[in-house]
């Protein structure tokens, strides 16, 4: 049976097309420019899903983004508006809510069922037995109504885009497409935002006048150089007017905007409010705005013989235009003259009317024209506390901040000439002030200077108040408030009578105002249940404190594409090339292996081994004062380090605890070097940056970023010297020309402007090789060409790790934590408490006798357990510490740790026990030196 | 979000900033005591009123700036570059 009705002036669908979609299963046709909806409402489809506790049949109700009871799975996208979404040929849809089947007269089921599914059912039932919640897990899933997201991972990479109007308009209806069109006649840059698919609001279903008016909207619009997104909404508004946009309709699916608007104007018009009775969901009880759509935007016949509830003209408009498209009005039911709807009936759609003084009448339609919720969102999330107004029974705007204005009918109610004098009032005003805002002041741009400027004076706003309305919330039946929770009057009252005596328990013990709708259809009705079940006035309900999104936003568009940076050595080719194991540390990716980290520890200490150290942080220090900088962030002496020399230090934060490490090198009297670990190079440059600023701005230090100069590569192990005297020009490397810890500068490979120091972590005779950055590659690939003969093998991080730990080496972050203060490091003769200030030292000095745990070394007794990292030492069935670092020691054939330990556990000797993941345990050993491997350092030294 | 007008760069977005709170001055390293240290270091006063704070444009000129910001309702009446340093 079609519900198509013949042309209607306004429609918008193209009755040349033929669209065929299939909807539960059944092959449906619609046409170009219908939503799923009214091509199902076009093919007489009546009831569209089941309500979410119930079961209660459900169909067209707004007919536009808010419907209830139109959230359709559309494809592998779940949760589709469908009353908004257009329809496209080949559409798979379904309803998400259709169990029991749609067909099913679940009624008399379903009302059996309702004494248990009162307010907190939830909390009551599912409770206990507590063994029985795996059942009740898998039952609650059958009844959820939410959609299936697909398995897949997102097929589109949402954009994101940044934007900087003047003016933001959210709302296109003749208001906010007159404060556009005057802001940008004004000479501001506006964007105008709305929901729908087209501009022009309640215009587009209304009658010839309103057709007229907007269609003179629309051209002035097109002139007026507005960037108009439609079918896009603002979902938030936060700190500054920064204005969140979701654009539905951008090509590859979601944009995010985030636009910083200079003025915002909020005129999303009015919500049509739904009254409050029984029988108030059944399929054929719809809003008068809903009525309106289906005639005029898709031809659609809602139904054959009408009953009308009208409070307002829109009720009048609604019956007339039934009537022009042939409906039979059986009623027309004047709220203003005190009449009303008690119930409706019927089981699967309204079959009958009763009315005031106990007539029925029978008919498939009842639209209702009750009133209106103002969707002050955007004004609360503003600071604006909108009041509620008990002449127009609606919330009016209160006081506004000067960045945000409002006008349309969330102001006011008139003709289309009053809300447009005022939104043109608006517009001005929006464009003066915004030319006052900071985001103006870039206006040097030439197009900008040719533009009008904006008035001088403020723009006086004309009048603009809502009309009288008489309140109609709760009728004299109990009925659906949440239609998407399945709340009614009922539920509320209980809850109260439970004592929920507040309206914002209230709504979470109901769940009322929780679901998709959000509280725009069901806020005013719920709260003003609440005030009648509380006898309270209803003149004092609160306003609902609406944040964030004010509509849905997708989780992927908020996401959007994946912008975190990545940082590669200069040497990285190489890595690729060889097939390096890459390992990801913080922003940079480096070579964790090329293939056996245990053969590269070999080739390290029997040959020679480099590795890409490039990522270690290196600040260049330049200036008289550098020394008093060093003495103040670093716990050890420095005003002695002479030229040509290198020395580690410990920085510590001013509560003692261990920030950062790293060495410093002289190159002149007035030109150090600073090396911080590879995590801690942006942390240690603005500390430093810090100091200088705020508490030293007399000194004279000038601090450069250098990591990404300089290619940085150490050359380790007994073959070292020997591989770099065929590359190095201009320095003597022998042990008494460059002694352990000093730096050189020189040439390597032909390449000028190195400098090499004499250290490493490897505990190897080793140099390390800074080259500029852009020579890094070349120098790298001459040390391996040029070392074949030697064994030079290039070698990875995790052999750098295990090498480390046989030196006992602690690496901060790793074998210290957050609260790990110098003292338990182990090194205290690296704290100099002689100095009169660094960073750290109050706390130093006052913990030093207690300074929780101590850094020790520990050897497994079974040399073939290695016990993993965060394992935890026991002494009896005490907590006594932690290992912190933990490998198989290639070159001692054992294993080896790093463990935090408690004081009186960390002596030399002292054996403990480590609990490991499968329960059982292994005893282990403090070891003397921290290095397992070489404690003189006589390798090193060579 | 934030719009913060570097006195450098001009009006750029908070999260290019980093906060740093109400500046409080060092105690004397060489007098100081275990309480006033930590208060120094832990303390914040916490107002819900007009305060001047220290951020850093981080992500920008790396100025340090005081800015005076109302920490109830976000709005920013002044900014200034740390130490009154003209351009
Ligand atoms: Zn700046």
């Amino acid at each position: 049976m079609t519900a198509r009705l013949p042309e209607r002036p306004g429609e918008v669908i193209d009755r040349s097309s033929s669209l065929p979609f299939r909807w539960n299963g059944g092959d449906y046709t619609g046409m170009a420019g219908d939503t799923i909806v009214s091509a199902l409402a076009a093919s007489g489809v009546r009831v569209l899903s089941r309500s979410f506790k119930y079961r209660r049949p459900r169909g067209v109700m707004t007919a536009d983004f808010n419907d209830p009871n139109c959230l359709f799975q559309v494809g592998d996208e779940p949760n589709v508006r469908a009353a908004h979404r257009l329809l496209e040929p080949g559409m798979d849809t379904s309803s998400q809510t259709s169990w029991p089947s749609l067909r099913f007269d679940a009624k008399a089921a379903t009302q059996a069922l309702s004494p248990f599914l009162g307010p907190g059912f939830y909390y009551k039932t599912f409770m206990r037995p507590r063994f029985l919640w795996p059942v009740y897990q898998r039952v609650l899933r059958t009844f959820a109504a939410g959609g299936k997201p697909s398995p897949q991972p997102g097929h589109s990479s949402p954009d994101k885009r940044y934007a900087h109007p003047d003016v933001l308009v959210a709302g296109g209806g003749p208001a906010g497409m007159m404060a556009a069109i005057s802001a940008a006649e004004r000479g501001a840059r506006v964007m105008l935002v709305d929901e729908q698919h087209e501009t022009g609001g309640y215009l587009r279903w209304s009658d010839s006048d309103g057709r007229l008016a907007l269609a003179d909207l629309r051209t002035r619009l097109a002139a007026a150089d507005v960037e108009v997104l439609t079918d896009s909404v603002v979902f938030g508004r936060y700190d500054h007017n920064w204005v969140g946009v979701m654009q539905r309709s951008h090509p590859q699916g979601e944009r995010l905007i985030k636009a910083r608007a200079g003025v915002l104007v909020v005129a999303p018009g009015l919500i049509e409010r739904p009254l409050a009775f029984e029988g108030n969901d059944l399929p054929g009880v719809v809003l008068s705005g809903a009525a309106r759509r289906l005639l005029n935007l898709y031809a659609v016949r809602p139904g054959t013989r009408a009953v009308v509830l009208s409070a307002n003209a829109e009720g009048a408009a609604a019956a007339a235009d039934l009537a022009d498209a042939g409906v039979e009005i059986a009623a027309f039911v004047d709220a203003r003259a005190g009449e009303t709807v008690v119930r409706a009936k019927g089981r699967t759609g309204v079959r009958s009317v009763e009315l005031t003084g106990g007539k029925t009448v029978e008919a498939d339609l009842l639209v209702t024209a009750t009133g209106w919720t103002a969707p002050t969102a955007l004004l609360n999330m503003a600071g604006v506390v909108p009041t509620f107004d008990p002449e127009s029974s609606r919330f009016v705007p209160g006081e506004m901040p000067d960045d945000v204005m409002a006008t349309g009918g969330i102001v006011g109610d008139g003709s289309v000439a009053d809300l447009l004098s005022h939104a043109a009032a608006v517009g001005q005003e929006a464009a003066r002030r915004s030319g006052h805002k900071a985001v103006h002041k870039a206006a040097a741009i030439p197009a900008a200077a040719a533009l009008a400027p904006p008035s001088k004076e403020p723009v006086e706003l004309p009048t603009l108040e809502p009309e009288p309305h008489p309140p109609l919330f709760i009728g004299s039946t109990s009925g659906f408030i949440d239609f998407s929770e399945d709340v009614t009057t009922k539920d509320i009252t209980a809850a109260a009578d439970e004592g929920y005596r507040s309206l914002e328990l209230a709504k979470r013990y109901t769940t009322a105002t929780m679901g998709p709708t959000q509280g725009k259809l069901e806020v005013i009705n719920a709260g003003v249940a609440h005030a009648i079940a509380t006898g309270r006035a209803i003149a004092g309900m609160g306003t609902t404190t609406w944040r964030p999104p004010y509509a849905p936003v997708s989780l992927g568009a908020l996401a959007g594409r994946m912008l975190e940076p990545v940082r590669h050595s200069p040497l990285q080719p190489y890595h690729e090339r060889v097939g390096a194991q890459p390992i990801v540390a913080g922003q940079w990716i480096r070579p964790n292996h090329y293939g056996d980290p245990a053969a590269e520890v070999t080739a390290v200490r029997s040959s020679v081994g480099v590795i890409d150290v490039s990522p270690l942080g290196k600040i260049e220090l330049r200036g008289r004062d550098v020394p008093k900088l060093l003495e103040l962030v670093y716990t050890n002496k420095w005003s002695k380090l002479a030229v040509g020399s290198v020395r580690y230090g410990i920085m510590c934060a001013e509560d003692g605890v261990v920030m950062d490490d790293g060495v410093t090198a002289r190159f002149a009297e007035d030109r150090y070097m600073m090396t911080t670990t590879s995590s801690g190079a942006a942390g240690v440059y603005d500390w430093l940056e810090e100091w200088l600023a705020t508490a030293h701005p007399d000194w004279d230090v000038r601090l450069t970023a250098m990591t990404d100069a300089y290619a940085s590569m150490n050359v380790a192990g007994p073959e070292s010297r020997a591989l770099l005297e065929r590359l190095v020009e201009g320095i003597e490397l022998d042990a008494e020309s460059f002694p352990h810890m000093h730096v050189r500068t020189g040439t390597v490979a032909g390449v000028a402007d190195c400098f090499l120091w004499r250290l490493g972590f490897t505990g190897e005779l080793s140099f390390e090789v800074h080259v500029p950055a852009g020579y890094g590659l070349h120098v790298w690939e001459a040390l391996l060409e040029q070392g074949a003969d030697l064994g030079a093998v290039p070698f990875g991080l995790e052999a750098q790790r295990i090498m480390r730990l046989e030196k006992g080496h602690f690496i901060v972050g790793q074998d210290t934590d957050g609260l790990t203060r110098a003292h338990s490091t182990g090194l205290s003769t690296l704290i100099n408490s002689d100095k009169p200030d660094f960073s750290g030292k109050q706390e130093l000095e006052w913990s030093e006798a207690d300074s929780g745990t101590m850094l020790v070394a520990l050897q497994p007794e079974d040399p073939a357990v290695v016990p993993p990292e965060a394992s935890q030492v026991l002494s009896g069935n005490t907590l006594v510490g932690r290992i912190t670092s933990s490998r198989m020691s290639p070159t001692l054939g054992r294993s080896i740790c790093l463990a935090q330990l408690t004081q009186d556990h960390a002596a030399p000797g002292t054996v403990v026990t480590v609990h490991l993941p499968d329960r059982t345990r292994v005893r282990a050993r403090v070891m003397e030196h921290h290095a397992h491997f070489d404690p003189e350092g006589s390798r090193l030294r060579g | 979000m934030l719009l913060i007008d570097c006195p450098y760069c001009g009006p750029r977005n908070g999260s290019e900033f980093a906060w740093q709170g109400v500046p409080s001055p060092r105690p004397d390293p060489a007098s100081t005591t275990p309480l006033e240290w930590r208060r120094y270091l832990y303390e914040e006063d916490n107002l819900a009123g007009w305060v001047e704070e220290r951020w850093k444009h981080r992500s920008g000129c790396r100025a340090y700036l005081i800015i005076e910001r109302h920490t109830a309702t976000n709005e920013i009446r002044a900014v200034r570059l740390l130490g009154g340093t003209p351009l």
